[in-house]
């Protein structure tokens, strides 16, 4: 009826293949970009902020690095709690040694270096593979957090070992520290989030997607048909862990604002992405968007309902939490192997031939 | 028929809606996770003292406390949800009482950008003893680096007071928590002529065997413990295994409960651990805890800790806390005080024999004083035992001071330099 193609006529290749070629999604999507920057933050307070927003976005740019390598390349990585703290730590080391320098950019440098670091760990992709490379990343998953927590340069020599993130302005307006505006901090991860989003997108139905899917789906064809394994399969270990960095950097400076390596980046901070991936939908960005919600929102609004809302005991909420949480991952993956973004996909599909399926 | 239903219904409104200016306390506890078992009691303790004061007294001053509990499962995102999610409970929260350093650091900035005071109480960042700098955070009674200086100056007093030559090892949890006391102990190394052996051990600590096969090699002459939830269990099993003689090895107050010993049976006998505060269930406020909280059915929890070391723990920082909203109502006059006044309550709390006569917890706790210069009290502390068949830790030691002289000068050194880094202005 509504949702569908028909009507909609598109001129030029370019139309022909955007991300939302049907008019109701594309326009869902501008009021869904309109809502996010131009509404959401008159209305947010700190605990949206803090408790929702920060933790979704964040997740989001780990699981879309996380998805490009495991969804778009094939190649498993257990390695992601380490890579965000190469982010974090890179972050910290190039906010205090050049204070002056914009927070934004020391961002994305730290991403550049957790990319570097990245290649260097997938290396041993290049004769490995499947679970064997699982565990050579999570090699790297524990050495990178001893390296952290043995080195005292990295966390500038301070008693604790903790690394905490010094006050950062833009344009006058605090990004990090406690003086943060919730709507700044808020700002500030979304245009990361969208930029990470767009890059994702346009990357993976490119040429270099192409070629990471082609490695994924059969390596050998794929090297037959002209597919540098080498070139691929380090480009994909590049920018997810680019991804991946922004995220850590962003995780340490904007929302914890202090850090302990072995707490915060351990190896549960790698599953809990792999999982978003897994349950969001392998391939996806939108499957990416999807899973970080369901790990990140889920237990929340559940602690709120059962606690505050049934005003059960914390300890046994929280357990409950558990219990539902696994449940529905079950039922999710049972109903939908191929994730939250495979059942959307499947909800447009049917959508599309709605109310004439036949 | 409609009369009845209006007062029924304005009675029930009455009661289910909140009551008017209460004193709101947040709870942070962990009741899952791999510290769970540490974290119950303590919240238990901390719960029953307040329920109690409500049941019992109507409160502090006539205002009724609202206890608001939030489960952190010792997870430093979970805390910062807790943190947000209570600061503005009734008419704000008063204060903060996260039981977990890496929560402690993670809100020191928040806490004290949002005015809320936060009472670390032996764990956190010890140089936040200097209230020039950490205006919201205190860490009375005792830190963790006094903690270092009562292991030293306990193991000094039993070597007739020279360890020159000794080597003493350090087992700690190796993050924030536990690299805490390095530092002091490096000082105390130099001041008093012993070796220091570091072994860091990840989390959670299950994994101890190769810490412990060195110290079996190097046969050092004490081993001190900064250990917490399992890690503790383990190490005193692992310690057992090697034959180290239990008397030779101290744990800090984090250390030092039942659940780390148990396990180890009758050879864990002789451990000794730190503690701030007097042990067992010995005290005239047990009976009223009994009357007034457990069998009228209101004790947090399973009601099953009662009398454990980290139960009174939990009730030694309710009581310290109930003391400084005593003090600050005092101080302004008001009974509904808000966080501002309880900061003021804290600064100038001032603990003595007798005010904890008069709570029905005789000789509980050192006596102590705050003040704007400090904020980590005097630096009191006692070394306890553990008699495994009892089934009891005993004090074995009077409360003794710490070493003053090096903790002031490392405290003012590492608060200046968060001062410098922050661009604080020391208030005095």
């Amino acid at each position: 009826m509504f949702y569908r193609e028909a009507g909609d006529f598109k001129t030029s290749y370019t139309d022909d293949s955007q991300t939302f070629p049907i008019r109701i999604d594309r326009v869902g999507y501008y009021v869904a970009l309109i809502a996010a920057f131009a509404v959401v933050p008159f209305v947010i307070n700190d605990y949206w902020v803090n408790a929702i927003f920060l933790p979704f976005l964040i997740y989001s740019i780990a699981a879309i690095g996380l998805n490009i390598l495991v969804g778009y390349c094939g190649q498993v990585s257990l390695g992601t709690g380490g890579f965000m703290a190469v982010g974090a730590y890179a972050c910290y080391k190039l906010m205090t040694s050049f204070p002056d320098v914009n927070i934004f950019f020391h961002i994305i440098i730290a991403g550049v270096i957790t990319a570097a670091v990245g290649v260097l760990f997938g290396l041993p992709s290049l004769r490995i593979k499947g679970f064997y490379l699982a565990v050579a990343t999570l090699a790297a998953q524990f050495f990178l957090v001893w390296l952290f927590n043995r080195v005292p340069w990295f966390y500038n020599y301070s008693a604790s070992g903790q690394i905490s993130a010094p006050e950062r302005t833009i344009a006058g307006v605090p990004i990090t520290g406690a003086e943060t505006a919730p709507w700044a901090a808020y700002l500030f991860c979304l245009v990361f989030v969208l930029a990470s989003a767009l890059i994702a997108r346009n990357l993976t139905r490119g040429m270099a997607g192409r070629k990471w899917m082609a490695i994924r789906d059969m390596d050998i064809a794929a090297e037959i048909i002209g597919v540098n394994p080498l070139k691929a399969k380090l480009s994909a270990f590049a920018v997810s862990s680019f991804f991946v960095g922004i995220s850590g950097a962003l995780f340490f400076a904007v929302y914890l604002g202090a850090v302990e390596v072995g707490e915060v980046f351990g190896i549960n901070k790698s599953f809990l992405v792999l999982f978003m991936v897994i349950i969001g939908g392998l391939g996806s960005i939108f499957g990416s968007f999807a899973g970080a919600a369901f790990l990140v929102l889920l237990p929340v609004l559940l602690k709120n309902t059962l606690v505050g809302g049934l005003g059960w005991p914390t300890d046994l909420a929280s357990h409950l939490e558990f219990v539902i949480v696994g449940g529905l991952i079950i039922v999710f993956l049972v109903a939908e192997p191929h994730g939250l973004a495979q059942l959307w996909r499947i909800t447009k599909e049917k959508l599309r031939l709605w109310p004439f399926p036949h | 028929m409609r009369q009845k239903l209006l007062t029924a219904v304005t009675t029930a409104a009455i009661i289910a809606g909140p009551a008017f200016a209460e004193l709101t306390i947040i709870d942070t506890s962990y009741r899952t996770g791999p510290y769970a078992a540490n974290g119950v009691p303590f919240s238990d303790g901390y719960q029953d003292y307040f329920t109690l004061l409500n049941a019992r007294d109507g409160g502090i001053g006539g205002e009724m406390i609202n206890l608001v509990e939030c489960e952190t499962g010792y997870n430093t995102e979970k805390g910062v949800e807790c943190y947000e999610a209570t600061k503005n409970e009734g008419d704000g929260a008063l204060i903060y009482q996260p039981l977990s350093t890496g929560i402690t650091y993670q809100l020191i900035p928040k806490a004290s950008a949002d005015a809320i005071p936060m009472h670390t109480m032996g764990y956190g960042r010890t140089s936040a003893k200097n209230g020039g700098v950490f205006e919201w955070i205190f860490n009375y009674p005792a830190t963790y680096w006094d903690g270092a200086s009562h292991a030293i100056t306990h193991i000094l007093n039993e070597n007739d007071g020279d360890i020159s030559g000794h080597k003493i090892a350090l087992v700690y949890h190796n993050s924030a928590y536990g690299k805490e006391p390095i530092r002091t102990l490096e000082e105390l190394a130099e001041k008093h002529g012993f070796e220091l052996m570091l072994q860091p051990v990840d989390h959670p600590g299950q994994e101890q065997g190769s810490q412990w096969l060195q110290i079996r090699r190097q046969q050092p002459d004490n081993v001190i413990m900064w250990g917490w939830g399992v890690m503790n269990q383990v190490a005193i099993q692992e310690a057992v295994n090697i034959r180290y003689p239990m008397d030779q090895f101290i744990g800090i107050w984090w250390s030092g409960s039942e659940n780390d010993v148990k396990s180890a049976g009758a050879a864990a006998d002789g451990y000794k651990a730190l503690t701030f505060h007097n042990l067992g269930s010995d005290y005239p406020i047990y009976d009223d805890i009994q009357e007034h909280v457990v069998d009228t059915g209101n004790a947090a929890g399973a009601g099953d800790q009662l009398g454990t070391v980290l139960y009174n723990r939990g009730m030694y920082a309710a009581m310290l806390a109930a003391e400084a909203v005593k003090t600050a109502q005092e101080m302004h006059g008001v009974s509904a005080i808000n966080a501002a006044q309880m900061r003021d309550g804290m600064e100038n709390l001032e603990m003595t024999e007798e005010k904890m006569v008069d709570l029905g917890l005789p000789n509980f706790g050192p006596e102590f004083t705050v003040s704007c210069e400090n904020h980590g009290g005097n630096g009191f502390g006692a070394v306890s035992q553990w008699n495994a068949e009892a089934g009891e830790f005993e004090l074995i030691t009077d409360y003794f001071q710490s070493d003053q002289e090096i903790i002031a000068k490392l405290v003012k050194e590492d608060s200046m330099q968060y001062a410098e880094e922050n661009g604080i202005e020391p208030r005095c």
